[in-house]
């Protein structure tokens, strides 16, 4: 357990099994079912995220976890299934209903709003502005105080983030790694509970691979909870509190980083059930 | 050659009232296409709703003028709500096939022999159901100078129509610069990346539709007050698709787009046409190349000449970046 690096200790208090109870969770799915024609894409029997914890959800290509992702933010509605943010079901909820209850996500492909500047990409994140009400936009006294206290802001994350000497570029003018800063950044202007990241290193070199680690384990240091997908077993290790394992759909294993990785379930899930054995054996 | 002639008849349309109907109907569309990404190819209904709406309730129901431009309005709104329910959860292309339906089905409904009484069939409606408006003009004479040259009512329509542009214009560049505007043209970039900000974008896109639309059924107004005569032909693809061109001529998603873009392609379109009809009458271009009824077909070949040479050499338009339209090809 020693390079399991957990700051909130509650980990090692859960059962390591699949759909294991949590003391205090922010996030409860049950029986979430997800059918493309004849392929089940997902089927989750119960599954509980631990608030402020950073939760690695990993598995092979295919293994259906960005659809749960579509799945808990309402961009997809599954088959069946029932789950709950903060008590709050949120079944039939549209995915901006999900984001202003307090569960933001970000995307594989990263969704940066290309023609608008970095700073304005920033400030759309804001919640509840008045000025973005058609009838009040017409009269910029009444929101212009609010946009001041929203720019300092975004200032402000966007220094944090370093891309402060960028804020007045178009974003389709960022690298790929930084428009993945950006929406992370873009992500906390909404206040969020708990943040979703889709493959947040995916394409991301090294140096700013560091930073976007920091940045994560900023979150959970102010209280967030992190749910993130990602390939980078490097990145599991370093940062997630738990992991859960996806393959075909299901949950087949979850616990601390370390167990999970000696898990004979997820080394077969990963790489085949007979991949330690001799191919001359196997054929006789 | 009469020069003098050909710049009046040239600047008469650069400021006259066509140019004004299509600068209202590009300003719709510019809210639809530039800021918000919403593909109206549809425009022409909502010019032929507001036309209609004028006329329709001054001839047939004896209302006054005034509360006909209030019908207008609000039958725009109520068919912006129609086309927007079904078609605004559905991708830029699907939109673009429907609104193109929805522009000839309010044609046709308008032109069919059923609503003949009321609508005036193919003949569409003529009568002074502009009276009320024609009576405040205080300019009655009208204006001669060499440069420039409007009748009594067409001056009054061009005087009024620059001022309501002007303020639509201004009322418009308040918005797209506000929050509202912002959360209009993230829309445009990206529907999915608003919503996970938690943003209602069905309800921005049906405001878009409305706002973009009622503005094209003010244009309409326009049209029919200043013929004193709706017909329902005039409001074919063609009109919506000249909308675009004066958009993109004068470049999408910038304010006084609609404006310029409109004044130049009628300075184009009259400016071509008066050279080569004064050519041809003065024998300065031989009539084996243009005969004289051939001038109408040959000023729109040149005239898509120009678009062609235009979209090739300044495809942002003329207030655009050209950068900005670069980073499409990268998104």
């Amino acid at each position: 357990m020693q390079e399991h690096n957990s700051g909130a200790g509650f980990a090692l208090t859960s059962a390591q099994t699949p759909g294991s109870t949590k003391p205090d969770p922010i996030l409860i799915a049950d029986n979430i079912v997800r059918q493309f024609g004849g392929l089940t894409a997902v089927n989750v029997n119960h599954l509980e995220i631990q608030r402020g914890s950073i939760t690695a959800l990993i598995g092979p290509n295919g293994a259906g976890k960005t659809t749960f992702f579509n799945l808990l933010t309402g961009y997809d509605s599954p088959n069946s299934g029932t789950w709950s943010f903060n008590g709050k079901a949120l079944n039939g909820i549209p995915p901006h209903k999900v984001a202003r209850l307090g569960m933001v996500r970000t995307f594989q492909l990263t969704k940066a709003l290309y023609r608008l500047t970095v700073l304005e990409n920033m400030l759309l994140g804001a919640k509840q502005q008045k000025g973005e009400s058609v009838l009040l936009s017409v009269f910029p006294w009444i929101w212009r105080a609010q946009e001041e206290a929203i720019r300092v802001k975004a200032v402000s994350i966007l220094k944090n983030f370093k891309l402060i000497d960028k804020q007045d570029d178009f974003a389709a003018a960022l690298s790929g790694g930084q428009r993945k800063l950006l929406e992370m950044a873009r992500a906390l202007m909404v206040e969020p509970e708990m943040v979703m990241l889709d493959e947040p290193m995916a394409g991301v070199n090294p140096a700013l691979k560091q930073s976007l680690l920091e940045h994560i384990k900023e979150l959970r240091n102010e209280g967030k909870t992190v749910l993130f997908v990602e390939h980078d077993m490097d990145m599991v290790h370093e940062i997630s509190d738990w992991v859960i394992v996806m393959a075909q759909g299901e949950i087949i294993a979850e616990g601390t980083p370390s167990t999970v990785m000696g898990n004979a379930q997820v080394i077969e899930a990963y790489l085949g059930a007979h991949h330690d054995a001799d191919l001359s054996s196997e054929e006789a | 050659m009469d020069f003098l002639f050909v710049i009046q008849q040239t600047l008469s349309a650069t400021l006259g009232v066509n140019a004004i109907i299509f600068a209202l109907a590009a300003i719709g569309l510019n809210m639809h296409f530039g800021y918000t990404g919403l593909l109206n190819f549809g425009q022409a209904g909502f010019l032929a709703i507001g036309a209609y709406s004028v006329a329709v309730p001054v001839i047939s129901f004896g209302l006054s003028l005034w509360v006909a431009f209030l019908i207008g309005i609000f039958n725009s709104i109520i068919f912006a709500l129609l086309l927007g329910v079904p078609t605004l959860r559905l991708r830029a292309d699907y939109l673009a096939i429907v609104t193109i339906a929805f522009a000839e089905i309010v044609r046709q409904v308008a032109r069919s022999a059923t609503f003949n009484d009321s609508l005036g069939g193919s003949d569409g409606i003529t009568g002074k159901f502009g009276k009320e408006f024609f009576d405040l003009n205080p300019f009655k004479g009208g204006l001669a100078i060499p440069i420039l040259r409007f009748n009594g009512n067409d001056l009054w329509v061009v005087i009024t129509g620059w001022i309501l542009v002007a303020i639509i214009t201004f009322i418009m560049w308040i918005m797209v610069n506000s929050p509202w505007g912002r959360v209009m043209r993230a829309i445009r970039e990206d529907e999915d990346a608003v919503r996970s900000l938690g943003k209602n974008v069905y309800l921005y896109k049906m405001q878009s539709l409305i706002i973009g639309g009622a503005i094209g059924s003010i244009a309409g107004f326009v049209y029919a007050l200043s013929r004193q005569s709706v017909q329902p032909d005039n409001y074919g693809t063609a009109l919506t698709f000249f909308a675009y061109t004066v958009l993109i001529l004068g470049g999408a998603a910038r304010v006084f787009a609609p404006i310029v873009g409109a004044m130049i392609f009628w300075f184009l379109i009259v400016f071509i046409e008066q050279i080569l009809r004064e050519g041809v009458s003065s024998n300065l271009i031989p009539d084996w190349l243009i005969g004289v009824n051939q001038v109408g077909q040959i000023r729109f070949m040149l005239m898509g000449l120009g678009l062609m040479l235009l979209m090739i050499f300044r495809p942002q338009g003329i207030f655009g970046d050209k950068k900005e339209l670069a980073l499409d090809a990268r998104a």
